[in-house]
């Protein structure tokens, strides 16, 4: 059996006195596209978070492609990771957020080319290529001189999939990609989306209020509130047939 | 690009243009205008007229060589005294940023001691403290030294000037730059740091340009004050431009001529330090707006009829509109 590209155990987290996280149990295989759903407050973001350890887990043990996240074990002792060795793992998850986060100071290509040029060390026409090809891939060809602020809010979140998918990342984290954007601009998002799933066959982790969408393109579906897993499976079947009476009640009122 | 919203702007609404529109008179205004007029003509009157400006005094010292020296000066401790301020600035900032207790402290001390003092007093301080100080070595802490020189020989009249002014600002322009790096929103940190870049190459590719938005005003203020402020500097008995009149007029006794000379080329620099902070904020304002306005060379161009080549890109919906309606 191949390992997991994300396998969490028991991880906790605090804000605070506060418990967000209160022990997430969960595997994402390769290939396979997994959404959170749950109501605002339930943990689902920061969980997503920690998986690129821009959140340190409290207690519990996260790994990304067999390796842990944030950490490296030694015989009994666990090592923190230093500050480079955390931006070389970060640097193969891509991650999309709620509020974009475009660097405004840069055009559509320059968002894109940024990373690969200042960490990977990519020459800077090879990039800009790439840059072209992965716009235009998002459906945005000819706004490479655009800057974020000239693009309309469904544009800019695919540039800002196109910048994610820039450093060919082996997983795709999405913070509610389109929870910030007027409904007539989410088709265009998911759309983009939908494409990664089935054509590069991406391994994605969606928190979203999208149900269509965890119905159409998820391969997994896991309800969390209140920090815990209330309920996890196929989507089909969650959404048809929800066993809680918490996802129950969720469901009624995002359906 | 904005265009659409600019053609919408530019025709008038058609249902009440059928009948006559008067519009709103401003009587008072009229009136503010004349008061200001007059009271304009009467100090210019005054200015020309009078006898005790002695104009011809302060034209003849304008351009007399012992006050371009002191211009000179002043602009050479005004750029290096800036230079030092700005980048010890940008680097007591990220220090107070720091999450190192001590190293957060040790800038929080530099801050509150620099600017808890006089400039004066440092100025003073930097020059008279080869009294007190007789040797300065660089070598291991308690252990041997490398190298050591008697400060005298470092501390001049322009080395003190320096020193006193150059580390004085750093301790302004480190809370300017504090807050130009707290302006830059934290998912723009988020951003950066998921796409695996270290925190050193945030802070210099996505934060900082994006600070220096907020940075830039304050930091022209800082260099217009810095260039006056350079005048204390007569204090050590360095020769700038104020000390130079100074020094000629106690000859004279032309004190009011000389003065005007010599406000006459802080007027001058200032102005240049106008011009040159425009087109900086420009620079750091790409992508913060959707079109840039045009620049005032752009502008004047356009109404002349010769903005085709000159305004491009972004620039040409707004410059357009000037001329008077979009021309298709």
């Amino acid at each position: 059996m191949t390992e997991p590209m994300v396998r969490s155990a028991g991880v906790h987290k605090n804000f605070g006195r506060q418990e967000v996280l209160k022990g997430i149990d969960l595997e994402v295989q390769r290939g396979e596209v997994m959404c959170i759903i749950g109501p605002s407050g339930s943990g689902k973001s920061t969980f997503l978070r920690c998986i690129n350890h821009l959140e340190k887990v409290d207690a519990g043990k996260l790994y990304v492609d067999g390796e842990l996240v944030g950490y490296e074990q030694r015989g009994e002792k666990l090592y923190e990771l230093r500050d480079n060795e955390v931006a070389r793992k970060r640097a193969e998850i891509g991650m999309v957020f709620q509020r974009f986060n475009l660097f405004p100071h840069m055009t559509a290509l320059e968002n894109i080319t940024e990373a690969p040029i200042c960490v990977r060390g990519l020459d800077k026409k090879a990039a800009a290529e790439r840059g072209r090809q992965l716009l235009a891939r998002v459906g945005l060809e000819g706004r490479e001189d655009a800057y974020p602020r000239q693009l309309s809010g469904g544009q800019q979140q695919r540039v800002a999939i196109a910048r994610a998918l820039a450093m060919d990342p082996k997983l795709m984290l999405f913070d509610e990609p389109t929870s910030a954007l007027d409904p007539e601009l989410v088709g265009e998002v998911l759309d983009v989306m939908h494409d990664l799933a089935t054509e590069m066959q991406m391994t994605m982790v969606v928190v979203t209020h999208e149900i269509g969408f965890a119905r159409e393109v998820g391969d997994a579906l896991v309800f969390m509130d209140d920090g815990v897993i209330v309920e996890a499976g196929p989507p089909k079947d969650v959404i048809a047939n929800p066993q809680h009476e918490r996802t129950k009640a969720f469901l009624s009122k995002v359906l | 690009m904005s265009s659409g919203a600019e053609t919408a702007r530019t025709e008038p609404t058609a249902a009440p243009a059928d009948l006559p529109v008067v519009p709103v008179r401003h009587p008072g205004r009229w009136v503010g205008a004349v008061v200001v007029l007059v009271v304009a003509a009467m100090f210019a009157h005054w200015l020309v007229a009078t006898s005790a400006l002695s104009w011809n005094v302060v034209w003849h010292y304008l351009f007399d060589p012992a006050i371009l020296t002191g211009v000179r000066r002043t602009i050479v401790l005004t750029v290096i005294a800036m230079v030092i301020g700005v980048a010890l600035g940008i680097v007591l900032a990220v220090m107070r940023l720091s999450q190192n207790p001590i190293v957060s402290g040790a800038a929080w001390l530099y801050i509150w001691f620099f600017r808890g003092t006089p400039v004066l007093v440092q100025l003073l301080f930097w020059f008279f403290l080869p009294t007190v100080l007789h040797s300065v070595s660089v070598g291991v802490p308690f252990g041997p030294s490398w190298f050591h020189t008697d400060p005298k020989t470092v501390i001049t009249q322009f080395s003190a000037a320096i020193l006193g002014l150059g580390l004085n600002e750093g301790a302004y322009m480190a809370e300017i730059a504090r807050a130009g790096i707290l302006s830059v929103d934290e998912g723009q940190t988020e951003a950066a740091q998921a796409l695996g870049m270290t925190r050193l190459s945030t802070m210099r590719r996505i934060v900082l340009p994006q600070a220096m938005r907020v940075i830039i005003p304050p930091t022209g203020n800082e260099t217009i004050s810095m260039l006056k402020l350079t005048s204390l500097v007569f204090a050590i008995g360095y020769m700038e431009l104020l000390t130079t009149a100074q020094v000629i007029y106690g000859r004279t006794f032309q004190t009011i001529p000389l003065l005007i000379t010599a406000s006459l080329w802080y007027l001058t620099m200032t102005s240049v330090l106008y011009v040159g902070q425009y087109y900086l904020e420009r620079y750091f304002a790409r992508g913060a707006t959707r079109a840039l306005p045009p620049t005032p060379v752009q502008r004047v161009r356009a109404r002349l009829g010769l903005g085709g080549g000159a305004a491009k890109g972004a620039d040409l919906p707004t410059s357009t509109l000037l001329v008077g309606r979009p021309h298709r």
